[in-house]
């Protein structure tokens, strides 16, 4: 039973969207529960707290399940509103925030998906999108320190997570995002010496590992 | 002396679900707006200029300043219109709201456009089995008039798609989705929301809609052949 003001997260190895819940915490310095899920047999827990999808994460606050990872950080970031604010206040800044998370959702996790699965002609078609949406993002990003312009914010918290996963995507690809977005790399490597992205962010190579690891088992050759 | 909001342009298409979402919402709160008819096959350089990511409508343009994505305009327009809230104030009723919204976009929209127009039968028969999965879910969470309680809320506006543009579907590839049997509540919602006051004179004719569905359909089935 899960007590009624403690605050749980049910996560896994390494998914970006757990990680997202993560730093939010962190960053609003919040103590919880992990949770580590195995995803290939899904508890009690999770499956009773996200019967719609069952998937990871989960925020569980005052016994009350939070679903969707975006969803989970604008939650935080509403519940504890002191610390480290995500959203802007203003509400066209926010909107342009909540505009590029979910662009992150749409464009970038799906073409990234699709570099390390696929092969060949569709892999290169999957590169293509992939840079091509980091592209769009550096534009966003300009000039500015973070995507939430001087301060560490909701777009920031969206992407980086991704960071740990270019050495896979990159092996897998033949490529690097540096030769084509140094500037979002700058801002990732920025990101990276904030304590709530450095402690939570797992180890590039250890996601790779885990990715060869998924397709030995899952995957045909 | 009534609050200036400034200038309020729409660019959007008639047929669209996702401009009559805004349109809806704007109409809810007594905004005052421009409507900027957009042709999706010679697309304006407004239009590509206002949103050069997805190049789609709608997007909303306050005091010069565009934005894209109708769920994020709908969010927007809550916060700057105070009246007739579309989202809850308590943070997990909020996050509830935004989390049935995707649901809509995310899970019953794509498995009732498989079920609908795609050539393969195989293909099709998946996606109903899908959309009836999809729409149980949301049958078991209705649990007012609306789904925003006594008021229209931001799922509502999201599921207008259900109540009208899928019954349109339905009758154009002769497809049986949304029934009383199966979903009593959510298609008595359906009725009350197409028949609201505003809701009402923010939807497309019906006839053109369903002849646009049908054409798709055709086309889609004679390609295959």
């Amino acid at each position: 039973m899960v007590e009624e003001a403690k605050v749980v997260l049910l996560g896994s190895g390494f998914s970006m969207f757990g990680m997202r819940a993560k730093i939010a915490l962190a960053e609003k310095g919040i103590k919880y529960e992990y949770m580590e899920e195995d995803l290939a047999n899904k508890s009690p827990l999770l499956q009773e707290m996200n019967p719609i999808h069952k998937k990871i994460p989960v925020l569980i606050h005052h016994g009350r399940p939070i679903c969707e990872s975006l969803i989970i950080v604008e939650y935080i970031d509403m519940v504890w509103p002191n610390n480290s604010p995500l959203l802007p206040s203003d509400p066209y800044h926010k909107a342009q925030a909540r505009f590029w998370a979910d662009f992150v959702d749409l464009k970038v996790y799906h073409a990234s998906r699709r570099v390390w699965i696929s092969k060949g002609d569709e892999q290169e078609v999957a590169k293509k999108d992939f840079l091509e949406s980091l592209k769009q993002l550096e534009e966003f990003l300009g000039d500015k320190p973070y995507f939430g312009g001087d301060t560490f914010g909701f777009v920031d918290v969206a992407l980086i997570p991704f960071y740990c996963w270019f050495y896979s995507y990159e092996t897998f690809g033949n490529f690097k995002v540096e030769a084509e977005c140094p500037k979002l790399i700058s801002w990732a490597k920025r990101c990276m010496q904030r304590e709530s992205v450095s402690e939570t962010l797992a180890d590039e190579k250890e996601v790779y590992e885990g990715i060869l690891d998924y397709k030995d088992k899952f995957m045909l050759n | 002396m009534a609050k200036d909001y400034g200038e309020v342009k729409l660019f959007g298409v008639v047929g669209s679900p996702f401009v009559r979402r805004v349109q809806i919402a704007l109409e809810l709160k007594g905004v005052k707006y421009t409507f900027i008819e957009e042709d999706l096959k010679n697309k304006s350089d407004l239009l590509l200029k206002y949103n050069p990511i997805h190049k789609k409508v709608p997007v909303l343009v306050h005091n010069g300043k565009p934005l894209a994505e109708s769920l994020v305009i709908i969010e927007y327009i809550d916060e700057i219109w105070r009246n007739h809230p579309f989202l809850p104030q308590e943070p997990y009723d909020r996050a509830l709201a935004r989390f049935w919204s995707k649901f809509i976009d995310e899970k019953c929209l794509p498995p009732i456009s498989k079920a609908s127009f795609t050539a393969c039968k195989e293909e099709r028969d998946k996606g109903t089995e899908e959309s009836l999965e999809a729409l149980e879910f949301l049958e078991n969470e209705l649990k007012h008039k609306f789904f925003g309680g006594e008021t229209i809320g931001i799922v509502d506006i999201a599921a207008g798609f259900i109540a009208f543009w899928l019954p349109a579907i339905e009758e154009a590839v002769g497809l049986k989705i949304l029934t009383h049997e199966k979903f009593p509540k959510l298609s008595k919602w359906s009725e009350e929301y197409t028949n609201h006051v505003v809701v009402k004179e923010n939807l497309p004719q019906r006839d053109k809609v369903v002849g646009f569905f049908k054409a798709r359909y055709a086309s889609i089935i004679n390609a295959s052949k």
